[in-house]
């Protein structure tokens, strides 16, 4: 078995995005929603780490503004959740539930 | 690093984040997610991106998650009634999902450039923090700025979400 190749990383990262996604469409349960939500965010930010390692500079160095955005991204993330949390919260006061099916209230 | 080693973090990572999706309670979905996030972390580490790894153990496993777990004991949640689930809406989101992880597993492994190991670092080539430092602070300074805005603005945002009386 050799060394993992660029392809590897991105299969595992594409692999990772689609569980991500497939939390969002098939789970009712608003908080599992956002887990996979931040599971797709990660699964960006490992791609962007795996082409940032296999993108090496002339000194042989891997390619810093890749990791940097991550960092930015991570920061971001990191803010959306508390904000985004702070909503359910609010929802929960207001409804007594976390299940989307039951918050219809602009449904037509 | 060994090559078996970013198998097993990958099939890790894969396996915990499937658990995340499939189990029925919230609070054993959460925990999941804080062992894919450590296996992810691993996977920097394997990356030579020492620093990236230490942030995603403190941020996303360590606060995130704890904030996740504090918000789920706060609503008390328990694991959801089986409800009856529509089948179509279940076999599209399916279908979906499938057809999207099998369009970029064909991509990314027929991506032609991607077929080699990462070229070998040159010896002490380990200070990835000072690198990156010197990005932020020099080239990205505005971003960092623009990014500190938006963390005050989500703190301060997030206290008035929170308060008993929203007007």
């Amino acid at each position: 078995m050799g060394a993992p190749t660029l392809n590897d990383y991105l299969l595992v990262s594409g692999l990772l995005f689609a569980i991500g996604m497939a939390g969002v469409l098939l789970r009712r349960n608003i908080l599992i929603i956002f887990m996979g939500l931040e599971l797709m965010l990660n699964a960006a930010n490992l791609s962007l780490v795996a082409f940032s390692r296999f993108h090496t500079s002339a000194a042989g160095l891997p390619d810093f503004n890749g990791q940097v955005l991550v960092f930015f991204i991570i920061t971001v993330a990191a803010a959306e959740v508390a904000v985004g949390l702070a909503i359910i919260v609010a929802l929960y006061r207001l409804r007594q539930t976390t299940h989307v099916e039951d918050i219809n209230a602009l449904k037509f | 690093m060994h090559p078996l080693l970013f198998w097993i973090f990958a099939g890790m990572m894969l396996l915990f984040a499937a658990l995340v999706v499939l189990h029925r309670s919230p609070v054993a979905s959460a925990l999941s997610l804080v062992v894919s996030f450590l296996a992810l972390a691993a996977l920097f580490v394997s990356l030579d991106a020492f620093f990236l790894g230490v942030i995603q153990v403190l941020v996303y496993a360590g606060a995130v998650m704890v904030l996740f777990l504090f918000i789920i004991m706060l609503l008390d949640l328990k694991a959801e009634a089986r409800r009856k689930i529509n089948p179509v809406a279940f076999g599209g989101g399916l279908l979906v999902t499938a057809a999207l992880a099998g369009i970029i597993a064909k991509m990314a492994l027929s991506y032609p450039e991607g077929h080699r190991a990462a070229p070998a670092l040159p010896a002490g080539a380990g200070d990835d923090v000072r690198h990156i430092g010197l990005l932020i602070f020099s080239e990205y300074h505005l971003p960092l700025q623009v990014i500190g805005c938006l963390v005050l603005a989500a703190t301060i945002g997030v206290i008035v979400l929170s308060k008993k009386e929203l007007h």
